[in-house]
């Protein structure tokens, strides 16, 4: 390039990530070298090395790129960053994989209890959070941060804020997931349910957190249209939510700093009801309003239809964001929770059903005039089917929620079927659509690389996840009937464990139902693969800007 | 002005939109979550209730670390056949020193919550050595690394200082004694025993994993079984007491 020798300085984010994390280093060796149990001493290790790694790639970074950071715009078009977004792409794929591969394993070890060999590693009880961990928040949260990345970048036609914030947010959000991973199989929990990292881990989550706050709110504050798009106003609570969620269910004073152990402030009934307020909620805010963003903006774009009213999506997002948060208390019934608190949680998740349905008739009507692409286009397929799997299980839910119901689903599989059925059918799919638009569009190719294998892919998971929920609805209704059948002379029928015998072929038919899922997610992995490596390019064109309506 | 227009403001202005996403969604959870520190019904005081032995809490950690609660609840839930299977309904006493509380959320075994004095202490080690060998359809893993691990009596008082910052009452002398006491529980022969027994009621000495030495992870896990759900006693409990 002929440009004027620009003279080339470190900003002074890039000088001060750099000396935070050599600071970071330090403090970790010495973190280690005290540590008083050998899986902090592994994390402390882990983070030395990752630290001294970040200031390598800050000062590397600097050294290769141009005098002038990348331009806002380029000939009046946005320059959009999507370093960020293939980054979390791809890891949400890997995690992806890895967490369906766990699910396989533990639901095979409930069948054969022998998987487990006896090593603390590999028994149920450290890989059952593995499993949900991984694919909530690894595979679902690298979609939701890819996906908003890229959502707010376009609907404000703005390039995304900050340098090197936006690798931060997704490279630090990779690296608490390694570290909560490695740790449950290690043993360090907190045992909240959705909520087991340590203390430790969750300090540094709330930092990315907050740039991942900053860096979505400060591309919006800059945007050039002046409403802000609906998906952006789900992505929004989504963060602020989950930010809330996590300081309220996580505070906890650890026995030492150089350990992992620490115990959580709340204690007994407060603890139960602070927990199960996070725990619905991280389904409320992370496995619904985030995904709902992605609603709003891939089934539109896809479909190319507007949205069906935006009306709705307005009575949408304020009602399900107010009626979410009381819902919590409905995994407490019968418990020693006071009885008032109960009775709100069940009457709110009931009138939970009316927004969860509104989102769906938004989302499924913006079809209106172009249901015919359901039969070409098996992406528009997926992301239509997971919209009606949303609104089956937002159905189920409130129906449970009944205490009368509960008192019969609480404690069996039917939870776990009904969870299925809103993470495979609903949060699985919208993501494996939302990723089959996003992989072509910002590696700029044309198409996917094979809509074959995107049909293959779709009926597979929908085997799957029918096998799956099926099984889990007969397995946990028989149980529950089960540890409740009197005999005539009325003395219970059956001891626990003939109960748990007859689980057995529903947990082999469940495991089935989850290996097909994980090899129709093999098969997208694949067909992504071949679309970044083979698929043709797309030509520029100028973007024809269009009034916001 | 419609209320569709009025509604721009949020739609304009990504701070308002943030304000009213938090006012939103703080009233949910301060209604239902602010109450339960200070009703009656919530932070009721149950004789007998107390503080877990050092050794109870180090095998309580055991079982929070190999996520036992993830097959396993402990609370009883007042309906009949619960009842009858596993005893008196829990009472939110019965789990006011529990950080972080356990109750669970799927019962792919039994209820836990008064598990305590069911079995003997040989049948807890052979069924977590191998579950197989008492029970044979049981799907739960086998926990034979147990026994081959000692706790640390050095450590332990360290972790109650840390609870009483939170709120359980330790008191000065049991976090003293507590590394003696932790080997107290496990050894009956040991000097310590009597003084053990006097600072935590109800508490049962026993060589709960049949091997002498330092007390195993295995002794710990069991001391901790063993009591689950045995500190109240329902003969003298009054359950209306708190009726309004």
């Amino acid at each position: 390039m002929s440009q004027p020798a620009l003279s080339k300085s470190m900003t002074s984010g890039e000088s001060g990530l750099a000396v935070v994390f050599a600071i970071t280093a330090f403090l970790c060796v010495i973190a280690s070298a005290k540590a008083l149990d050998a899986p902090f001493a592994f994390h402390a290790a882990l983070s030395a090395a990752a630290s001294l790694a970040a200031v390598f790639c800050i000062i590397n970074r600097y050294f290769d790129r141009p005098a002038a950071l990348p331009p806002a715009e380029i000939n009046g078009r946005p320059n959009y960053n999507m370093g960020p977004i293939k980054f979390s792409s791809f890891m949400a794929m890997f995690w992806g994989i890895a967490g369906f591969l766990v699910g396989l394993i533990i639901a095979s070890q409930l069948a054969w209890p022998a998987l487990n060999f006896d090593l603390p590693w590999t028994s149920f009880g450290r890989l059952r959070p593995l499993h949900t961990s991984a694919v909530i928040f690894a595979f679902g949260g690298n979609v939701l941060i890819a996906t908003s990345f890229y959502v707010v970048q376009k609907s404000c036609r703005v390039r995304l804020a900050g340098d090197l914030a936006p690798w931060f947010v997704v490279i630090g959000y990779n690296f608490f997931i390694l570290t909560a991973g490695t740790g449950y199989l290690l043993g360090v929990t907190q045992s909240k349910e959705y909520a087991e990292p340590e203390w430790y881990a969750d300090l540094w989550l709330t930092i990315v957190w907050v740039a991942y706050l900053l860096v979505f709110l400060a591309t919006i504050i800059k945007r050039k249209e002046p409403h802000i798009f609906v998906a952006n106003w789900f992505y929004l609570a989504f963060i602020v939510t989950i930010a809330v969620l996590h300081l309220g269910n996580n505070p906890a004073l650890p026995v030492s700093v150089f350990g992992s152990k620490s115990y959580v402030a709340w204690g007994g009934i407060q603890d139960a009801m602070f927990q199960w307020w996070y725990g619905h909620n991280a389904v409320g805010f992370f496995l619904t309003a985030g995904f709902l963003a992605i609603m709003y903006y891939f089934i539109p774009k896809r479909a190319e239809r507007p949205i069906y009213s935006y009306r709705l999506s307005i009575i949408h997002f304020w009602a399900l964001i107010f009626l979410y948060i009381w819902a919590g208390p409905h995994h407490l019934h019968y418990t020693a929770l006071p009885d008032w608190t109960q009775t709100l949680g069940m009457t709110f998740s009931i009138m939970l059903w009316m927004p969860s349905w509104g989102g769906m008739i938004n989302g499924l009507m913006t079809l209106s005039g172009a249901w015919d692409k359901l039969r070409t286009d098996p992406v528009l397929r997926m992301l239509v089917v997971s919209v009606a799997f949303y609104g089956m299980s937002t159905f189920e839910g409130p129906m449970m929620s009944i205490k009368v119901v509960n008192s019969l689903s609480h404690y069996t599989d039917w939870t776990i079927g009904h969870v299925h059925s809103g993470a495979l059918g609903w949060v699985g799919f919208v993501s494996f659509g939302a990723l089959y638009c996003l992989v072509p569009w910002v590696w700029n190719r044309k198409g996917l690389y094979s809509l074959k294998l995107v049909n293959w892919h779709f009926w597979i998971a929908t085997l799957g996840i029918v096998l799956y929920i099926s099984a889990m609805w007969v397995s946990g209704i028989l149980q529950g009937l089960m540890w409740r059948a009197y005999t005539s002379l009325g003395f219970l029928e059956y001891s626990f464990i003939e109960t748990v015998e007859a689980m057995h072929p529903f947990y082999i038919i469940r495991a089935a139902g989850g290996a097909l899922f994980l090899i129709g997610a093999m098969i997208m992995a694949y067909n992504l693969w071949m679309t970044v490596r083979v698929g043709e390019a797309e030509v520029q064109r100028p973007v024809a800007l269009q009034p916001a309506e | 002005m419609s209320f569709w227009t009025r509604h721009q403001v949020f739609e304009k202005n990504s701070i308002i939109l943030i304000v009213g996403i938090l006012l939103v969604i703080a009233i949910g959870g301060l209604v239902e979550i602010t109450p339960l520190f200070y009703l009656k019904s919530t932070i009721e005081a149950v004789d007998g209730v107390r503080p877990y032995t050092p050794l109870e809490l180090a095998g309580r950690n055991v079982y929070v670390r190999e996520g036992c609660y993830l097959c396993h609840s402990q609370m009883i839930r007042p309906l009949r056949d619960e009842v009858e299977r596993y005893g008196h309904f829990s009472l939110a006493a019965e789990s006011m020193f529990d950080h972080p509380f356990q109750w669970g959320s799927k019962r792919t075994g039994p209820d836990l919550a008064r598990v305590g004095a069911k079995y003997s202490d040989d049948w807890h080690v052979t069924h977590l050595t191998n579950p197989r060998a008492i029970v044979p359809q049981s799907v739960m893993p086998g926990y034979p690394f147990l026994s081959q691990t000692e706790v640390d009596p050095d450590m332990i008082a360290d972790h109650m200082r840390t609870l009483r910052t939170v709120g359980v009452p330790y008191t000065d002398d049991q976090i003293a004694s507590a590394g003696a006491d932790m080997k107290a529980q496990a050894d009956p022969d040991n000097s310590g025993s009597d003084a053990f027994s006097k600072r935590y009621a109800k508490a049962v000495v026993r060589n709960f994993d049949g091997k002498t030495g330092t007390p195993t992870e295995m002794d710990a896990l069991i001391a901790y079984l063993q009591m689950l759900g045995t500190l109240v006693d329902f003969k003298i409990y009054n359950e209306k007491a708190n009726f309004r």
